[in-house]
């Protein structure tokens, strides 16, 4: 309770904790909508927001209120999967990479290295251009984790390099801890912190990503997304017919989004460790 | 000598084996895929309506193939990919068809390094020298204004940020141009009009890109300095009376600039890929732009054209930024 106390105090965490928890009940009510998101004209089209519809209806008959409901939620399970499964991959290569050192490291680096170099923007573009009848929900989240792990493996790395040269490091492998209990048990809580905040990042960039491929139209835009939303109201027309209701919606709720994951992350790890302030903060 | 073989041959080698992966997994990641491109162009050609007799879906195959350079077997094609990267040559386009797609990079890259250059140049100075004076004083008044807006703007993806300026600039406030390099059916020719012009198309998109970048460096630098200024260094200039001028511009930031040239290189690639975006948002008529259509049209030799163009331009970029490293670190002699 009194963690929670001190992280209240910071008025960021106060302010993406409601944010997020706000955008989670939002995500949750879309099992209740009474629409189906992908069916056309169960609504009278073009309604301006009123009571009976809490932000209006779109050009295609549906109502904007519950399409956000499903696109939060969606967009959210797509972050979810890529956020964890790169964590993986990039707690994996970082901690190998840095605890055995030598070729190991050299070459696994040389991969995270060549990832970062690339512009990966351009290769997921032409990856989702061939898959994109396939990019479901899983499969999208599974494809931006395949390409999102490289910075953080670095900076797990470069955290396991400077524990490795610690006295307990040495202590613990005289008094005979095997190698893989002296990572989970002695390296792991050191790193928490530090993969926790990156995996809020690394949230944030699939969200942001998924949305510039759902502009290009390089997803199931029938699913309903954050960018789907967005691409929907921009192939429209929305802006210049004035349905301004139905173009702001997803553009503000990522923008909540973006800044409510962003703060939490920045204030937590303030919190739980104010070293790792220079790391966080480097390129994301 | 020592220079050369401890430092420059490693990177080097890097350096290219970088380029050789990239522009092998442009050659593999269309050939991963069960679908067959040419059966696939020609499928598209067919829902967009036009109609196609089987003599003439034949003579089709044959030419995508030799187009997409699909003859013989797989390390025939890949040998045949190379060659004709060496010259230069990507096919032609299906866009544009038959203009090749080297003609039309030709086209748009200047406006993208145009853009990118001027943007990245700007962000980086505005953003390390504001974050630095922020990270010296980060006790005053502005410092913490500052700070907020940069918690703001940092967290927002290019897209996002972009098109939030475009609906505020250009559709609310109506002060700038919705899309486009220039004004339309100009001629680009050297005179002020169309120098004007042309800055008035670019500014939205170089704005985005440059709040978007300063704020990133603003924050990086801004705690890089906060170290140092911690640092016994400084607290020992500052009690022997060197003055505070000399303190921040010489000591202080002349040592937090250094990793900012490292975060510079390895971040080259997103920001490419952020200016490639936001062309796409103001319909800029750069790469990015180029890059819509293709993926629009499915246009895949572009893209194929486009992504290893990027893959070799980002890469030498950063080589260069390496290599001019030692300039700003005196500690770093290759010799």
């Amino acid at each position: 309770m009194k963690t929670l106390r001190d992280l209240f105090r910071d008025y960021r965490f106060a302010f993406s904790f409601s944010v997020l928890c706000l955008l989670l009940v939002f995500a949750v009510i879309s099992l209740f909508s009474p629409y189906d998101p992908t069916f056309w004209g169960s609504v009278p089209r073009d309604l301006k927001p009123s009571w009976e519809h809490l932000l209006g209806t779109n050009s295609k008959g549906q109502d904007v209120f519950w399409q956000a409901t499903f696109a939060v939620r969606n967009s959210l399970i797509i972050s979810v999967i890529a956020g964890s499964v790169s964590r993986v991959i990039a707690i994996l290569v970082g901690m190998i990479a840095g605890y055995t050192g030598k070729t190991t490291d050299r070459v696994l680096m040389f991969i995270s290295d060549s990832l970062l170099v690339i512009p990966l923007f351009l290769i997921i573009v032409m990856v989702a251009m061939l898959i994109r009848q396939q990019l479901t929900l899983p499969t999208l989240g599974l494809l931006l984790a395949f390409f999102g792990w490289a910075w953080d493996a670095r900076v797990i790395r470069s955290l396991i390099l400077s524990l490795r040269e610690r006295q307990f490091t040495n202590t613990a492998i005289l008094s005979g801890t095997g190698t893989l209990s002296l990572v989970m048990k002695e390296y792991m809580p050191f790193a928490m912190p530090l993969i926790f905040s990156t995996l809020i990042n690394n949230m944030s960039w699939a969200i942001g990503l998924e949305m510039t491929l759902a502009i290009l139209g390089l997803v199931n835009i029938d699913i309903p997304t954050l960018g789907t939303m967005l691409n929907w109201a921009l192939s429209y027309q929305s802006i210049l017919l004035g349905h301004w209701w139905w173009i702001l919606t997803p553009v503000t709720l990522s923008v909540f989004l973006f800044v409510a994951l962003y703060w939490l992350s920045v204030s937590i790890s303030e919190y739980l460790d104010p070293r790792t302030r220079t790391q966080r903060v480097g390129v994301q | 000598m020592a220079f050369i073989k401890r430092y420059l041959i490693p990177r080097l080698i890097q350096y290219f084996l970088v380029i050789f992966l990239g522009i092998t997994a442009v050659f593999i990641i269309p050939r991963l895929t069960p679908t067959d491109p040419v059966r696939r162009t020609i499928q598209e050609l067919r829902s967009r309506g036009s109609y196609l007799d089987p003599g003439s879906i034949e003579a089709m195959v044959e030419d995508l193939e030799e187009m997409y350079g699909l003859e013989g077997s797989s390390f025939d094609q890949y040998i045949a990919f190379w060659k004709r990267l060496f010259r230069g040559n990507f096919g032609v386009s299906f866009f544009q068809f038959p203009t090749p797609v080297m003609d039309l990079i030709a086209n748009s890259l200047p406006w993208t390094l145009g853009l990118l250059l001027v943007t990245t140049f700007i962000s980086w100075t505005i953003g390390n020298i504001v974050g630095a004076l922020a990270g010296y004083f980060s006790r005053s008044r502005w410092a913490k204004v500052l700070d907020t807006i940069a918690m703001f703007v940092r967290p927002m993806p290019y897209y996002i940020f972009s098109f939030s300026l475009l609906l505020l600039f250009a559709y609310a406030l109506g002060l700038f141009p919705v899309a486009g390099g220039t004004s339309i059916g100009r001629q680009i020719v050297f005179n002020l009009d169309t120098m004007l012009d042309i800055g008035r198309h670019a500014f939205l998109p170089a704005l985005s890109l440059v709040l978007l970048g300063a704020a990133a460096n603003f924050q990086t630098m801004k705690l890089i300095i906060q170290n140092v200024n911690s640092e016994d260094f400084v607290q020992y200039a500052k009690f022997g009376g060197v003055k505070e001028g000399r303190i921040v511009w010489r000591y202080v930031i002349r040592n937090g600039i250094l990793p900012q040239m490292t975060n510079l290189a390895l971040s080259l690639g997103q920001i490419f890929s952020g200016a490639l975006i936001t062309e796409i948002v103001f319909s800029y008529p750069g790469l990015g732009t180029l890059l819509y259509n293709a993926i629009v049209t499915g246009d895949y030799n572009l893209i194929m054209g486009i992504v290893s163009m990027s893959i070799i331009a980002i890469t030498t970029a950063i080589l260069v930024i390496d290599l001019i490293y030692p300039l700003f670190d005196p500690r770093i002699r290759y010799t």
